[in-house]
Order: C-alpha cells, then structure tokens, then sequence
C-alpha cells in the first residue's frame, strides 16, 4: 500500500493485532538460536540447556496467570491453543455428552472450531451478548444441559475490548461439573488474572500480544483435566502435544510473560488514562460518534467507536498515510462481504458496524500520540463525509 | 493492497459533489452492503457536460468513483453506457481481486444516471442496470 513518505509521526495503535517484540526479549531468546541450540529431549549438555529454559519460561508463564508450571503446555500460538482446549475436551468427554457452549462473539480460532465440531455431530449454544458485549452468566446457566461437557467464553474481548464475567461463568461451570475455557489472549498481562481464583479450567494465552515472538502461545490446563492430544508424534508437553520444542520462541514468552507482571498495575492504569482520553477526545470533537463496547467493563488499552455515514477502510487508509495504525471491522477490512460479527452481535446496524475504528494501546503510546490522532482523525472524517452521499439528513 | 493509481484518485478524487438541478440521477448499492454511489449529471447536445459523485464506500469504491467521471465526462450517451466495470478498474490499473466484486459499482451508477435521464426526456430505452453487480 502505498503511504504518505513523511508523516509528521508515526502512531502505532493496533496492538491488538500484535506487538514488537521488547528489547529484553530478544536479548533473551537470541543466544538459543545458534550458541544454545539443543533439542530438550536430548541426553547430553546440550539438551539440558535447552530443557532447562524451557522450565524456566514455563514458570514465569504459570506465574502470570497464577497457576503451577505443570499446568502449562507450550503450543505455536492463541489459535492452536484454543483448538487443543476445544477439541480436546470435546473428543476426551465425549462419552458423557455431545453438547458445547459458547458465544457469538468469541474469535474465529474459537468459533469455527466449535462450528467443525458440529460437523462431527457435537450441538453447541452460541449464547448471545448485550448491546455493551457483555454476556450473561444467566444466559450461560440456561443454556446448560444434562450432556453439556464444555463452555468456551472469552475474557477480553478482542474487537470491542468488553471484559466478560469469566470468575462468574467458571463458577457456574464448576457447580455443574462442567470444564470451562477462556480466551484470554487479549485480556492476560493487561488485567489480573488468577486462574484458581477465576473458576478456570484451560486457558488460552498468546506471546505476541504481550511484546513476545510470533508462533509460540500456551494453553493452562488445570491439574487433572484430560485432553485429546491433536498433534501427535513425541512425547513433549507431557505427550499432549508432540513436536521438538521452539526453544527461542518459548524463552522469549516467558521473558515476556515475567515482564508483563511485573509492569501490569502501573502499565494498566497509564493504558486506560490514554484510551479514555482518546475515547473523549473523539466523542467530544467528531459529531455522530458511538462508543463501542462497554464504557467501564473495558481492556485497559482497547478503544472502538463507530463513525456513522462512512465506511472503516476508507479511514484507515487516510489515517496510515498521517502515520496512524488502526483497524476496523467493516466488511471491507475483515476480508467477507459481512462486517464484523462481534458488531453485529450487539446489535449494531451494517452501517454502523462498516464504519467502526479500533484503536489498541501499547507501551509505546504516549499523550503527545493521542493528541496527535485527536488532531488528524477530525479532518479525515470531515473530508469523507463531503464525499459521502449519507448524512443526518439523507434518511439513511 | 492497492496501487499507486488506485491511490491518487481515491487521495485526490475527482468531480465529488452533487450537481445542482441535474438532468439525471443514478444511485447504486446501498449502505448496509458497505457501498454507495449517486452519480449526477448535466446533458447538452446528447453528450455527458458534467458530472458529479458521492460515494459512501471502501478506498475502491471511492476510487472507481472517481475514475468514471473521468472516463465518462464529454462522452455521447451512447459511448458512456459502453463503459463497463471493468473498464474502470482496467482505467484504474487492476484492483485486488477482493475488491472486483463488492466495490466497482461506479459505471452501474452512470448508466442509472442516464436511464434516469432518457425517462425524465420520455425517451423508452431499455438500459440494464448492474448486470455485473454485486448480489450480497
């Protein structure tokens, strides 16, 4: 795509999609690349080298969701993680019952793996959300049947940033003898998380979301919950799943993961103070904004508004070319001919849905950034909607 | 994702507005599939003297947009409804595939504008309308 050469700044705020990797984990991972290059299974110096920092990544991940390192297995990323939970539960507890339970607006990793367990003959409930994203814990209950064996509900929600009631879900799964997974891709090293706590049974967790490598994620699985394993070979990861470990993508999540708790309560607050200056400062200078999502029960770096009477991409490419990263959900962006399905879930027109904006905060964002995109994004908006044949007075 | 051209009209677009009392009026798609044009244009001696748009849309949509305006402004009636959706995105240099589909609509738009304007003249033509358009 071609952009502006030289723009004033440049404003990176889609790190919902993903990260830079921070300074100290690629120091931390770059000597098993080529000095410390042993396969863990090996018996020889070489394979305890590599052994070794693979526990040690596995206890700063434990640590950030409060569980035991034996609890965490080590997968290539968010997705395959929320494969392994899903099917795997679904395949190991088939015998007591066929039905599932999730939500419509989960991410695709979650959503088309329950619609192909249907497909093999499982029925699954995708309980709906308010108007906010915010699900129901009673829609939940409702749902749940003498043969549900699985509820999937994710903890912060990717596009509109609403934080689902996840403590309140997992007790209710609890009560019922009924296994509970988040999605906590989005929400793990932004806000506390503690899965004993929580009522949690697996959860989901990715590196690259949390300024880790690319390709490497892990899954939680509490003590005593059997799984299928869906890739089968070795004997590594306890034999859940098989495959010659990444030892420098392991090692730069948990570096990543240890740095992540280690900044979260101040991080978290700096995050939220500029996404809730963004938010005001947009509602407050572009008429015919909504907030999407929650306005309290929020991710603390996720801001998502819809601009009514213009279409996402259209703003994106104006933005990139100012030097502002964004995303939306619109039909055009999300690469269907349907805009995003988390919008639409709650309850939002296609108009609206088209136009909506998602800005996500990261560590390198400051004030000067958000008054920058409060300086831009006016004007932009203004331009296109001269051009567009919608308005408040068009009727559509 | 696009090109340089693709780019500049959609950056720098031509013939945006609405042209008041126009001779004809042709309006396209709708906001809930994520794309709309309204084309507007003045005829003298049966050709096309100006022509204007507005375009609720993605980057290609506003670009096409602009591209058929410029294909079509001077052109006979008869020559502006050759020009087809895919001319426009040739004149424009390709668009992603993606894009083919949803988001060039523009000539569907002029021809609408000149069915418009042959039936305020009571002129019975038998124009088709978006014979490639979008069916979502």
């Amino acid at each position: 795509m071609s952009s502006q050469p030289n723009p004033e700044r440049l404003v990176y705020l889609d790190h919902s999609a993903t990260t830079p990797v921070r300074p100290e984990v690629l120091a931390a991972m770059l000597p098993y690349f080529a000095n410390k290059f042993g396969n863990a299974s090996s018996v020889h110096r070489w394979g305890y080298e590599a052994r070794q920092a693979i526990n040690d990544a596995r206890e700063k991940v434990a640590s950030l969701i409060e569980a035991s390192p034996n609890e965490i297995l080590f997968t290539s990323g968010g997705t395959e993680s929320d494969n392994l939970a899903i099917r795997g539960v679904a395949h190991s507890r088939k015998a007591k019952g066929k039905h599932l339970i999730t939500s419509q607006i989960e991410h695709h990793a979650v959503l088309h793996t329950f619609e192909a367990l249907q497909k093999e003959g499982f029925e699954v409930t995708f309980v709906p959300c308010d108007k906010y994203g915010l699900i129901d814990p009673d829609d939940i209950k409702r749902a749940i049947r003498k043969d549900t064996i699985l509820i999937s509900i994710m903890h912060g929600q990717n596009e509109v940033g609403t934080i689902e009631p996840i403590k309140d879900i997992g007790a209710i799964a609890r009560e019922h003898g009924v296994l509970f997974h988040t999605d906590a891709v989005q929400s793990a090293g932004k806000v506390p998380i503690d899965v004993r706590d929580m009522n949690i049974d697996l959860l989901t967790v990715s590196s690259h979301k949390i300024y880790g490598p690319k390709g490497v994620g892990a899954l939680y699985v509490r003590k005593g919950v059997r799984l299928v394993p869906q890739v089968t070979g070795g004997a590594q990861e306890r034999r859940m799943r098989a495959g010659t470990e990444n030892v420098p993508g392991i090692v730069g999540f948990g570096e990543a993961c240890r740095l992540a708790k280690a900044d979260l309560p101040e991080e978290s607050q700096r995050l939220a103070n500029l996404r809730d200056k963004l938010i005001q400062g947009i509602l407050d200078k572009i008429p015919d904004v909504v907030l999407n999502g929650h306005p309290t029960l929020r991710l603390p770096h996720n801001v998502n508004v819809s601009v009514k009477y213009l279409e996402g991409e259209s703003i994106l490419l104006n933005l990139d070319r100012m030097g502002v990263a964004a995303s939306s959900g619109s039909a055009c962006t999300s690469g269907s001919l349907e805009p995003s399905h988390v919008l639409l879930a709650m309850g939002l027109s296609h108009e609206t849905a088209h136009g909506s904006l998602r800005f996500t905060l990261g560590r390198s964002n400051t004030e000067e950034d958000i008054d920058y995109v409060l300086e831009v994004l006016p004007p932009i908006v203004e331009k296109l909607r001269s051009m567009s044949p919608l308005g408040p007075g068009s009727g559509l | 994702m696009y090109n340089d051209k693709v780019m500049d009209h959609f950056f720098n677009p031509r013939n945006v507005g609405e042209i008041e009392n126009p001779d004809g009026v042709g309006q396209v798609g709708n906001p809930i599939c994520g794309d709309m044009m309204r084309i507007t244009l003045k005829v003298k001696d049966n050709r096309i003297e100006d022509i204007k748009f507005r375009t609720f849309g993605c980057g290609a949509a506003i670009a096409t947009s602009s591209m058929v305006t410029e294909l079509v402004k001077g052109l006979t009636l008869e020559e502006a409804l050759e020009v087809s959706n895919k001319h426009v995105a040739e004149a424009l240099g390709g668009l992603p595939p993606q894009k083919l589909h949803c988001s060039n609509l523009a000539a569907d738009a002029v021809r609408a504008a000149i069915k418009d304007y042959y039936e305020r003249q009571g002129i019975d033509v038998d124009i088709e309308v978006g014979h490639d358009e979008h069916g979502h």
